[in-house]
């Protein structure tokens, strides 16, 4: 089992699944079933594939496994190189986990052009295992953006109304975030001779503060954009309630995260001068996106908004507790920020599954148009429960686990920086819990819901995975927080070290 | 007295010549009923040259006492531009058998014309370069106005004429500073008087910057680029194919050659010329092209844009620089060959469309045409794993080695602002619905051969990057050398 190369085979199987559908003939409806069940069983075996990573990985080892190097352009010192430690394996799983399921969701959903529907999915996992399992920075890059082709697809093909601006706003944003960190690269390149991403890692710190400071927030360019700051955010909304069902699960819940990975394999070990000097800057802005974020959540729910940008915006808003729970530096808050990123993948994929469940069956997105659901569909309701209390962080959800762990780090860094990432959890509480009562409990004149049919067997299929693991990572940590000890201890040291050395430079210097 | 041996190296130039003038005879004899078979052999007579040209050993090598130089770059540069143009010659015939122009002189005159770009890319003197450029362009004004009885093709022809003409005068003009003030005109001596004075004087910074200008003008570099969207659109589509082709290339070539060789020395009295074009055609080329409808003249912009890429990489002045534009040119031959092959079968019942509405619905009914459109318009905006993003890649990589941050940074700005555009043509094929007009299916076995083959080179040059990368790097090697 060793020789194989499993995280190459976990990354280009959806591929090899996307080129079976290609070669799909027949009429109309055999081409379409035929396209969903490939496109379905190639997600379950990297899924399959995938648990054997988990299966061999070994906690107590730092550094990369399951690595694989091979000469790509050797006049350039640029080659293929693969490999993950605690803290990807656990995204990579996150992908090749939720595909699946929003495939399932996107089921019914799409009814046109289902051949192409599918093919781009597959390419969409196959370059997001990708992203997670690059340890050389240009392939890194290539899978990064190659993400944007397949998503830019499938919001403009399989879209809402407003797709088209959608898709092009989304391609746009992501695409000027993203240049930046290409910059960032080639001047990584040209100081260091490669990109071979632990060299850079064991190299970095020896730059000067204020090249590190740049390249610093060159890199923090895409964060800022996904995070999103004003006058940045406009994509996101549109690109999130315009995408079709699974896509936007997708977008939320995996895509989502890459920003948070990008600070914990780039940022933060390669750059830590400048990640000391910027932290004030993250924690600044991720506690003004969180409370605007959650404004914007509350003004939604007030105004019987679109569901699906609620759901859009009420996800987005954790994103910033793993901001923060990073650039702590602490265990916890490290810890802390990897269980809320896979924990808000789950939850943001299972809201935007639920989300689409009820647009499939009313044919609209008003929360005014909802309202009783508990009458009508109370598996979902249950369901809808689960996620809503994992979003709160109510204990024995995998919330919770999160939640905690980043504020006791955040508490460590500044008592001040604490108490203002708990005031999103009450103001979570509000728009949350509004939100339920409004669809769920309240018995209006709005009589759009009635008569709607609870969860079939697909959808239970969709909804029983993410609530076990949910529950799994609140009321267990153990079995992931464990596999991240050593990295994230490993990262933590590799920070302090280098920060003292370039502290003694500058003493010496003085 | 030249001695028998000293022409060898220009077996390649000498030999397409040759043939130039047989299959003219060939045309003369037979009537414009032989177009197909000039064709036919035209193309294989620049394949041939470029087997011929693969064949030098890459040494530097002299000819015709030394006014003409065959090295490395110059392998590589005659490679493309030969390449490029017989992927044109092949793609064009059916467009211009079905378009009322199959005449024989059309690949007659595009051979003439590759026969002046393989001199210019070869020149190592100044008169040389002038006779290399005129060769070139007296053949490309013939071709612009084409057709004859269309206004638009007529007005392209005229255009160019008067502008060309214009640049070469400055070009002459510059020349002869340079060789009133070194007192010749041979690339290896300037660098010789260059080099023996401590400062250069101003009448041969003057004279270079005049030089700049004249080519500036052949590779349609803002400010210098006013004809390049007309003479797009209005010649008949497989000589714009072959515009934003081959000449583009050699006269990057010329330039990186003028610039490198002789002026090596005066690299910072260029660089700032070539950095302030470098940002202007790269925003230009952006901006340009957003409000266009025709899709010649979104290309035209789109090529002032890439030339403001390539001169990105010029203006490091580094031997990265050059490697880097080397990469940047083969790819964009490349596509640039490969979206004239999807613009050339966009027809409606035998009428060419331009417009760029025609895209519309693209992917339903020519799916396979779509999708290689598609790979060229991403890999145009950069986007990886396709290969324009490695074009941007090294000449990005080449500014920031020569701390031009500022430009590089300008740089993926606008190549976001690009995006744009490309991005356009993708939404039309793929989001939007109904078709204008209904393409016609192309059935033009040559045109699917080039189509695959570029499509298959920009999807899979991620895959297999190192034979272009080493070439490209020993030739720029090579051109530093000398």
């Amino acid at each position: 089992m060793a020789g194989w190369p499993i995280l190459s085979l976990t990354t280009f199987l959806p591929l090899v699944g996307a080129a079976s559908i290609l070669a799909i003939r027949g009429d109309a409806a055999t081409v379409a079933r035929n396209a969903r069940n490939i496109a379905l069983w190639t997600t379950l075996a990297t899924f399959l594939l995938s648990l054997l990573l988990w299966a061999g990985f070994d906690p107590n080892v730092t550094g990369y496994q399951f690595e694989e190097r091979a000469d790509w352009i050797p006049a350039f010192n640029i080659s293929y190189h693969m490999g993950i430690d605690g803290i990807s394996l656990f995204f990579v799983l996150l992908t090749t986990f939720v595909t699946p399921l929003c495939i399932l969701a996107s089921w019914e959903r799409i009814q046109h052009r289902v051949k192409e529907f599918m093919i781009a999915f597959l390419v969409f996992e196959a370059a997001m295992t990708g992203i997670f399992c690059a340890l050389d920075f240009l392939l890194f890059y290539l899978f990064y953006e190659a993400v944007l082709l397949p998503m830019f697809i499938i919001i403009g093909v399989w879209g809402g109304p407003q797709r088209v601006p959608a898709a092009l706003r989304f391609f746009l944003y992501t695409m000027a975030g993203s240049v930046f960190m290409l910059i960032a690269l080639l001047v990584f390149y040209f100081n260091f001779g490669t990109t071979d991403i632990p060299v850079l890692i064991a190299q970095g710190h020896t730059l000067s503060s204020s090249t590190q400071i740049w390249l610093w927030l060159a890199l923090a360019a895409s964060f800022v954009i996904k995070i999103p700051v004003w006058p940045v955010h406009t994509w996101l909304p549109d690109a999130y309630a315009e995408a079709p069902g699974g896509a936007a699960a997708l977008l939320a819940g995996v895509l989502l995260k890459v920003g948070g990975y990008i600070f914990l394999r780039f940022s933060i070990p390669m750059l830590p001068i400048g990640s000391e000097v910027l932290a004030p800057l993250v924690y600044a802005l991720a506690v003004i996106a969180l409370i605007y974020v959650s404004g914007v959540t509350v003004m939604i729910t007030l105004a019987y908004g679109d569901l699906k940008k609620w759901v859009a915006y009420a996800t987005l808003a954790h994103m910033g507790f793993g901001y923060i729970g990073m650039f702590t530096m602490t265990t916890q808050g490290l810890q802390g920020a990897v269980i809320v990123m896979l924990s808000y993948g789950l939850i943001s994929v299972a809201l935007f599954c639920c989300v689409g469940m009820l647009e499939e069956r009313a044919n609209t997105r008003d929360i005014a148009r909802f309202s009783g659901v508990v009458e009508t569909m109370p598996v979902f309701a249950f369901a809808m429960m689960v996620f809503m209390l994992a979003s709160l962080g109510v204990p024995g959800t995998s919330g919770f686990v999160g939640e905690f762990l980043v504020l006791v780090g955040a508490y460590q860094a500044s008592s001040w920086l604490a108490l203002f990432a708990g005031t999103i959890l009450v103001l979570g509480c509000i728009y949350f819990l509004w939100m339920y009562r409004l669809v769920v409990f309240e018995k209006a004149e709005r009589a759009d819901s009635s008569g709607l049919k609870d969860l079939n067997w697909r959808e239970v299929a969709i909804v029983v995975p993410l609530v076990l693991v949910i529950l799994w990572i609140g009321i267990y940590p153990d079995s992931f927080i464990h596999e991240t000890t050593a990295t994230v201890g490993d990262l933590i040291n590799h920070y302090q070290t280098a920060l003292a050395q370039a502290g003694s430079v500058a003493v010496a210097l003085h | 007295m030249a001695e028998i041996p000293s022409i060898l190296p220009a077996t390649p130039e000498i030999f397409l010549a040759c043939s130039a003038l047989a299959l003219l005879l060939l045309g003369v004899f037979k009537g414009d009923c032989a177009t197909r078979l000039v064709s036919h052999l035209a193309a294989a007579a620049l394949l041939v040259a470029a087997i011929l040209v693969l064949s030098h050993s890459g040494a530097r090598v002299f000819a015709f006492n030394g006014m003409f130089v065959v090295d490395g770059f110059g392998v590589f540069m005659k490679t493309l531009v030969l390449i490029g143009a017989a992927a044109v010659v092949m793609v064009g015939q059916g467009y211009a058998a079905q378009q009322r122009m199959n005449r024989f002189e059309l690949p007659v005159l595009i051979v003439l014309s590759t026969v002046g770009m393989m001199m210019m890319i070869s020149a190592n003197d100044l008169m040389a370069l002038y006779m290399g450029l005129e060769t070139q362009s007296l053949a490309l004004y013939v071709l612009a106005a084409f057709r004859r009885d269309t206004q638009t093709s007529t007005e392209a022809g005229l255009k160019y004429f008067v502008l060309g003409a214009l640049s070469s005068g400055l070009l002459l003009f510059g020349a002869s500073l340079i060789y009133g003030f070194t007192g010749t005109t041979n690339f290896d001596r300037i660098v010789a008087v260059l080099a023996s004075a401590p400062k250069a004087e101003i009448g041969i910074v003057v004279g270079m910057v005049f030089m700049i200008a004249g080519l500036a003008f052949k590779v349609a570099a803002v400010p210098f680029h006013m004809w390049a969207p007309d003479v797009y659109e209005g010649s008949p589509t497989p000589v714009t194919a072959f515009f934003a082709a081959a000449p583009k290339v050699a006269a990057v070539a010329l330039l990186l050659r003028v610039l490198i060789d002789p002026f090596g020395g005066l690299t910072d009295q260029w660089r700032q010329i070539i950095t302030f074009m470098a940002v202007v055609s790269m925003v230009l080329g952006a901006v340009g092209a957003i409000q266009q409808t025709n899709i010649k003249r979104l290309l035209a912009y789109g090529s002032i844009g890439h030339v403001g890429y390539i001169f990105l990489g010029l203006a490091a002045g580094s031997e990265q620089g050059v490697r880097g534009i080397l990469i940047y040119l083969a790819v964009y031959l490349v596509m640039t060959v490969g979206t004239f092959a999807v613009v050339l079968s966009m027809r409606h019942q035998g009428r060419p469309v331009e417009n760029i509405a025609h895209f519309a619905g693209l992917s339903r009914t020519h799916p396979m045409m779509a999708l290689v459109m598609a790979l060229f318009m991403f890999s145009m905006a950069g986007i990886p794993p396709l290969a324009g993003f490695f074009g941007k890649f090294y000449v990005f990589l080449a500014a920031i080695e020569g701390h031009l941050y500022g430009l590089a940074v300008i740089g993926v700005l606008t190549s976001v602002i690009a995006a744009f555009y490309y991005l356009r043509i993708v939404k039309l094929m793929y989001f939007d619905e109904t078709p204008v007009e209904s393409i016609d299916q192309q059935n033009d076995g040559a045109v699917t051969v080039v189509l695959v083959g570029c499509g298959v080179f920009t999807a899979l040059f991620f895959f297999f990057p190192v034979p272009i990368m080493s070439g490209a790097a020993s030739a720029a090697a090579s051109l530093f050398a000398g």
